[in-house]
């Protein structure tokens, strides 16, 4: 039993059938990636699992409890974190800023009226924000207004925020897309460093699988809603349905 | 200081010395020269600007801070006011329990219509508040008659039955609003050679107030909870996945800022009880829209600064008449002074608003961040010196590090 069971999940969009039957289990503490050419339903399932939409059939749990019918920042709560494929931060607020709110939500919950003790005042949340900054080499950059940042480092800041919440499950849609080859490596080297310190099971969406062979356990590949096979990279990579749906004849070494 | 680091606290003795100092600094020119019209330093237009500076102060709260625009603001205004005006009918002149009423009616009004506008954001956020003052207007200049006093507008007379004070005063008069017997109206006027300064019972009251409301907004704005309004202003999906729920977030904004408005409602009745419906019209709700954006929306002290003039530019351009340009012009030749009279009073007197449409229109296109951001980049201009030998002491320093 995966510490994520997906059950029979389908999600129609009018005559568009988006997702059919699906079927994932993520081990706890694995890596997890889903791959698939566009259009083949890897976003429509993220967005079941974090509450955005609500799949029509089967049923999605998270550590023995279902997560339909909780709003996002319910499911969150359940420890399921976001990564979204253009970093959603806080553009209007500093890196420091952005990171205190994460820090805030795990202390607090969902809503706390805190209106008179300063920020500067919470010690705690300070702390904890610093040491994860620290964490993923963002600490010099603490007092940046972060909409400035580059893509890299605006991404990077986005995991720290999550990461801030000390999730069980972290959610990676296309974290290296629109990045160049180096970025891309260094994000590799950040995930990988996170797989391996923190108890943390990821589930991966991606295009690059240059990525995707770095990271993963186990992949699923999607196509046209369904998962045409679930097995770990090396199957997978010579795999004929999987060539034949997604790879084509630019099959990876 | 006070719970504030030091900046805040300067900017907070600032204002307090502005405030408490007004009558000197709004009034600089002698009673009898010719600039005497441009002095603001009387009790009424000083109540106006604390007043519409606590309405302002609270309406950025909202807009400034959370991102919300609401265009119904003046519907707590009102509510405030009549609130207080019917304090001053059922028990007694003192201002304390109508000025408290007129903040727990205007919250609780305000809890209803942000329960319902607050479903949608953006446009249709602010369409809602709209249609709901515009719903509140209508209902208190006709349908509401028994409790507003409908189009004449709510009055005290002589039949309030004023239970804990008087219903009239010995003389058969109507008794006057006051604290703890201190008449609203009294005004001490002391004379400085030929400046004539006023100092206002009900004015000091107001900017007591005013201080307080502002220091309240201070600690807001360096709070936890100033922090997630912030929050939801720059990017509500992110903070819908970080596990916050913002509707409770923004519903108390939306309260906080409610009880503002009818503070400075409950305010202006203090010092002239009563209340009409044309306070709660869509015009007095743009009004403190353009005073914040004027003044610069999400800065602390913009709000407080909008408010200033734009009620500057009501009281004091709305009273220059022609003949007052002839005099100005009187020493052109007599066709060019006609040209001269001509063009300019347009902007003055009823036109009034002209003028303050065209300072608005600059402000907005150079100075998107308001007459703060002015402020700001005019001290950036004298300091930009001092700035490079800092940063050139910097980085002697550091080897010695």
């Amino acid at each position: 039993m995966g510490i994520l069971e997906v059950k029979n999940v389908g999600k129609r969009f009018g005559g568009l059938k988006a997702l059919s039957d699906v079927n994932l289990s993520v081990a706890e503490n694995s890596v997890h990636a889903i791959i698939g050419p566009n259009g083949a339903g890897k976003s429509t399932l993220l967005n079941c699992l974090v509450g955005k939409l609500i799949p029509d059939t089967g049923s999605v749990m998270f550590d023995g409890q279902s997560v339909l019918g909780r709003k996002p920042y319910q499911i969150n709560q359940m420890g399921i974190s976001r990564v979204f494929q253009t970093p959603e931060i806080f553009g209007d607020l500093t890196v420091m800023e952005n990171m205190m709110i994460p820090c805030f939500a795990k202390r607090d919950g969902a809503f706390e009226l805190n209106p008179i003790r300063a920020i500067t005042a919470q010690k705690d949340i300070i702390a904890h924000a610093e040491s994860v900054l620290a964490d993923m080499n963002l600490l010099e950059k603490r007092d940046m207004h972060s909409a400035s940042m580059s893509r890299g480092d605006k991404r990077r800041l986005e995991i720290a925020m999550c990461l801030a919440q000390e999730p069980r499950l972290l959610l990676l849609d296309e974290p290296t897309a629109g990045m160049a080859r180096a970025d891309t490596n260094n994000t590799i080297e950040l995930l990988k460093e996170i797989r391996d310190k923190r108890n943390i099971t990821i589930v991966i969406i991606e295009h690059d699988m240059h990525v995707v062979f770095s990271l993963a356990e186990r992949i699923t590949v999607l196509a046209q809603g369904t998962p045409l096979v679930e097995d770990v990279p090396a199957k997978i990579k010579g795999h004929p349905k999987v060539r034949e749906a997604y790879l084509g004849e630019s099959q990876p070494a | 200081m006070l719970g504030l680091d030091r900046k805040d606290f300067i900017l907070l003795l600032v204002v307090f010395a502005l405030v408490v100092l007004a009558p000197f600094l709004l009034n600089p020119f002698p009673t009898n020269s010719a600039m005497a019209q441009f002095n603001a330093g009387y009790p009424d237009l000083m109540q106006r600007f604390v007043i519409f500076g606590i309405f302002a102060i609270g309406f950025n709260l909202l807009f400034g801070l959370t991102g919300y625009l609401s265009f119904g603001h003046a519907a707590f205004l009102g509510v405030g006011s009549y609130s207080a005006v019917w304090m001053f009918k059922l028990l007694s002149m003192s201002v304390v329990p109508a000025i408290i009423a007129s903040v727990i009616a205007s919250g609780i009004f305000a809890l209803l219509i942000g329960y319902i506008s607050l479903r949608r954001t953006g446009i249709y956020f602010s369409i809602l508040t709209l249609a709901f003052a515009q719903m509140s207007f209508n209902l208190a200049y006709s349908v509401l008659t028994p409790i507003t006093n409908g189009e004449t507008g709510l009055q005290i007379t002589l039949a309030d039955p004023r239970i804990l004070g008087v219903t009239a005063t010995e003389s058969g008069s109507i008794p006057v609003t006051n604290l703890l017997g201190a008449e609203m109206r009294s005004t001490y006027i002391m004379d400085v050679g030929t400046w004539a300064f006023q100092f206002n019972v009900g004015y000091y009251v107001c900017a007591a107030i005013m201080l307080l409301a502002f220091y309240v907004s201070v600690r807001i704005f360096r709070s936890p909870f100033g922090l997630m309004l912030r929050a939801i202003k720059a990017n509500k999906t992110r903070l819908n996945y970080t596990g916050l729920n913002i509707r409770p977030y923004t519903l108390a904004v939306f309260v906080i800022s409610g009880m503002y408005a009818g503070l400075a409602g409950g305010l202006m009745a203090s010092m002239d009880p009563l209340a009409g419906a044309e306070r709660m019209q869509w015009t007095a709700s743009g009004e403190v829209v353009l005073m914040t954006i004027l003044g610069g929306a999400g800065t602390l002290i913009g709000p407080v600064l909008g408010a200033g003039v734009i009620k500057y530019f009501e009281n004091i351009f709305s009273k220059i008449n022609s003949s007052v340009l002839e005099s100005w012009f009187a020493f052109m030749p007599e066709n060019m002074q006609h040209a001269a009279v001509y063009v300019s009073e347009h902007f003055v007197g009823p036109g009034w608003h002209l003028t303050l449409g065209l300072l608005f229109m600059l402000v907005v296109t150079f100075l998107p961040g308001g007459l703060v951001e002015g402020g700001q980049r005019l001290s950036r201009l004298f300091r930009r010196k001092p700035q490079k030998d800092a940063a050139r002491d910097s980085t002697q320093s550091n080897p010695a590090e």
